[in-house]
């Protein structure tokens, strides 16, 4: 007899809305359903009430995981709309924050894929290493989510010769606590059992459902927009595509951890790289009537942003497509046949991308402090645990 | 007569002494997971108030369920391990025991087991029906390698009485090793912990068998779950590591207890869970070998009179 086993949109295994049916006989999983929409917040049409130079700080709030992504997508749109040049300096800024926040997305999923499977030390030594990481992008861009640092033509702000080289021993040790996580994982019987052979998505499948990202590539099909469509400085960096061929959940976990070594390895590159003087912002007049698109490999995969213009300072249409919205419907191939212990973590193997990420600050009996003060405190503390230079702005503050 | 009988039960060694215990050995666990896992962990008694919070709370009956078991069940694995803890301290430190005693404590050690599996059925709840369905399988799968390892360490002590281990590590030969370590899995699986916890994994099936129950019931669970953290340990402890006695001894018991509970808080936290069948594969083809191996070694040890074998 089939039961319906309904996973959300209340569940622990989620962090956001989301309802997965989950059809069993026994405890085999004959069929799948997901039903999506529980967060919808009207983001498009917001976009159209915005300037182009505000919509960038929108887009960064349809996820708190991704926010450097959508933001990046956009501006890539608009750019290729009005054939907007970029200077070398910011896509070094640009690609120095992508790759950041592959790494801590990566990890982000690590901890969760073990805690889903009840392995609580991974997750919690996971996000311990995360911490690191985004530590340093606070430490680059003032902010440890929503960067605020895309604008059309451009980023918002410098990055200093000495934050990059203050970010070179926390990288150095991310780098080998990355490796023996790698280790960890691949190297652990348990999780072999629990992790290889199941979800298997077959490159055909993959091809025929338009997965992306580390989804596609752990069928065996190297689909990678910083290799196919090349923006930023991608053209100009050491690395390669991460493909696995089994298709199966330990090759997902395999392609994600590999990634995040092959990202730590870019982050230097573009530290010694990096030119210290030039412009940082091609200062853009205006967007002419037209249309643009943009593909930036997001941590999940391919985000794909859509703008139109008619010459105004509005974009007339903005669509938004995440990668997540193509690698929903590999469920159908991978969960099917599973039992219903395996169907959670192969839910959560393609890394769905809830919005989410929200950091929270308790001031209770402290309401004389004021936020943007505390928060340039911390920064400041922080660069001083790293042994980073204070800017003069900070050392006005601390007067 | 009535009121000794009255303090066994109720305090030492009965309720209060096991809860007490069992409080500061669940503190203990989720102390030690914390450390291992860079958290900073609960104070002493938190615990306790998690007990005392649900006992202040409402219970909620669900509908379409079978109201009697649902009621009954939660109370069979605290009785259970009560009688079974009773048995277990007083035959250490008094030397109170009878002929058989080790059959009738593994007997009701499978109390707990089968209140969750009532409970769950009684719910009427797809996924606590599942979660009872995988504690069974799971019962079925670590039973057999537990009773042959108790079986090899009844014949290596040489008696069916818990006086007769009193003083007499077991373990402290090749087939008493054996059969602990493969007792040891047995009792991670029975008490409920990664990497046996398919019946609760929150994380598939938000809790299980328990998914239904609220308030003073679900203490009841918890409860059962407090006492097993002492009753289990200490069972492995005093038919395998040669029990504890009064004086130093019980200090040098405490002290074995201990490092056992230590031995499942790290199994616990290096391990993902496993799969329904994947447990059963593991304790059927690994763990019952294990406990045969030690058995048959125990057998010939003692035919051929070798005390090390």
């Amino acid at each position: 007899m089939a039961t319906t086993i309904p996973i959300g949109p209340y569940h622990p295994l989620q962090e956001e809305p989301e309802h997965y049916l989950l059809t069993v006989e026994e405890e085999e999983v004959i069929d799948v359903d997901v039903q999506i929409g529980y967060n919808h917040r009207g983001i498009e049409k917001l976009s159209e009430e915005k300037t182009f130079n505000q919509v960038p700080f929108l887009v960064e709030r349809v996820c708190g995981i991704c926010s450097h992504s959508h933001p990046y997508a956009y501006c890539l749109a608009v750019e290729d709309c009005g054939d907007i040049e970029v200077p070398e300096r910011a896509k070094y800024i640009r690609t120095l924050i992508g790759e950041l926040e592959r790494i801590h997305s990566h990890l982000l999923w690590a901890g969760l894929a073990g805690h889903f499977i009840g392995y609580d030390t991974v997750f919690m030594w996971a996000w311990k290493y995360r911490e690191d990481v985004l530590d340093l992008l606070e430490l680059l861009t003032g902010n440890r989510n929503a960067y605020a640092m895309m604008k059309p033509g451009g980023v918002q702000r410098e990055i200093k010769r000495e934050d990059l080289e203050g970010a070179r021993p926390t990288l150095q040790t991310l780098k080998e606590k990355s490796e023996m996580l790698y280790n960890a994982i691949l190297d652990d019987p348990v999780l072999k059992a629990r992790l290889e052979g199941v979800g298997v998505l077959p490159e055909e499948d993959a091809r025929a459902f338009g997965a992306l990202g580390p989804t596609s590539r752990a069928s065996g099909i190297p689909a990678d927009a910083r290799a196919d469509f090349p923006y930023g400085m991608y053209e100009e960096l050491d690395w390669q595509v991460i493909t696995r061929e089994a298709g199966d959940t330990l090759a997902r976990v395999e392609v994600r951890l590999l990634e995040t070594l092959e990202s730590i390895k870019m982050t230097e590159q573009i530290i010694d790289e990096m030119p210290d003087e030039g412009s940082i912002d091609s200062e853009p007049e205006n967007v002419p009537a037209g249309e643009g698109i943009g593909n930036y490999e997001a941590p999940r995969g391919e985000c794909f942003h859509y703008v139109q213009s008619d010459g105004s300072n509005r974009p007339v249409r903005h669509k938004i497509r995440a990668p997540t919205f193509m690698n929903f419907p590999t469920y159908k191939s991978t969960c099917v046949g599973e039992t219903v212990a395996d169907a959670t973590i192969i839910l959560a193997s393609v890394d769905p991308c809830y919005s989410c990420t929200e950091r929270a600050i308790s001031l209770k009996g402290r309401e004389d402090v004021d936020l943007l003060e505390l928060s340039e405190k911390k920064t400041a503390d922080l660069k001083e645990e790293l042994g980073v230079n204070k800017s003069p702005l900070e050392e006005v503050l601390d007067e | 007569m009535v009121g000794s009988l009255v303090f066994d039960f109720f305090v030492f060694p009965g309720l209060l002494f096991t809860l007490a215990v069992g409080i500061l050995a669940s503190w203990v666990v989720r102390k030690v997971s914390a450390l291992i896992q860079w958290r900073v962990g609960p104070p002493l008694l938190q615990p306790a108030y998690d007990i005392a919070k649900l006992f202040g709370k409402e219970n909620i009956i669900p509908e379409g369920g079978a109201e009697w078991s649902y009621l009954i069940a939660p109370l069979l694995g605290p009785a259970g391990l009560l009688l079974a803890s009773i048995i277990l301290i007083k035959s250490n430190y008094l030397g109170t025991s009878f002929i058989g005693d080790v059959i009738v404590v593994l007997y009701l050690l499978v109390l707990p087991a089968l209140s969750v599996i009532l409970g769950g059925m009684a719910t009427g709840n797809s996924l606590s029906a599942m979660g009872s369905n995988r504690e069974l399988r799971l019962m079925i799968a670590y039973e057999l390698p537990l009773l042959l390892s108790i079986t090899a360490a009844i014949v290596k002590a040489g008696g069916l009485k818990l006086a007769t281990f009193t003083g007499q590590p077991v373990a402290a030969s090749i087939s008493g090793a054996l059969g602990f370590i493969a007792a040891l899995l047995c009792i991670q699986a029975e008490l409920g912990f990664i990497p046996f916890d398919t019946p609760e994994a929150e994380t598939e099936l938000m809790g299980g068998p328990l998914i239904e129950y609220s308030g003073p019931l679900l203490g009841l669970y918890k409860i059962s779950h407090l006492m097993a953290l002492l009753v289990l340990p200490l069972f492995l402890v005093t038919v395998f590591l040669g029990g504890f006695s009064t004086g130093w001894g019980a200090l040098w018991g405490a002290i074995k207890y201990v490092l056992v509970l230590v031995g499942i808080i790290l199994i616990k936290n290096t391990n993902p869970r496993l799969r329904s069948d994947q447990a059963l594969k593991f304790f059927w083809y690994g763990a019952a070998p294990l406990g045969l191996l030690a058995l048959i070694l125990a057998v010939v040890g003692d035919l051929i009179g070798m005390g090390w074998v």
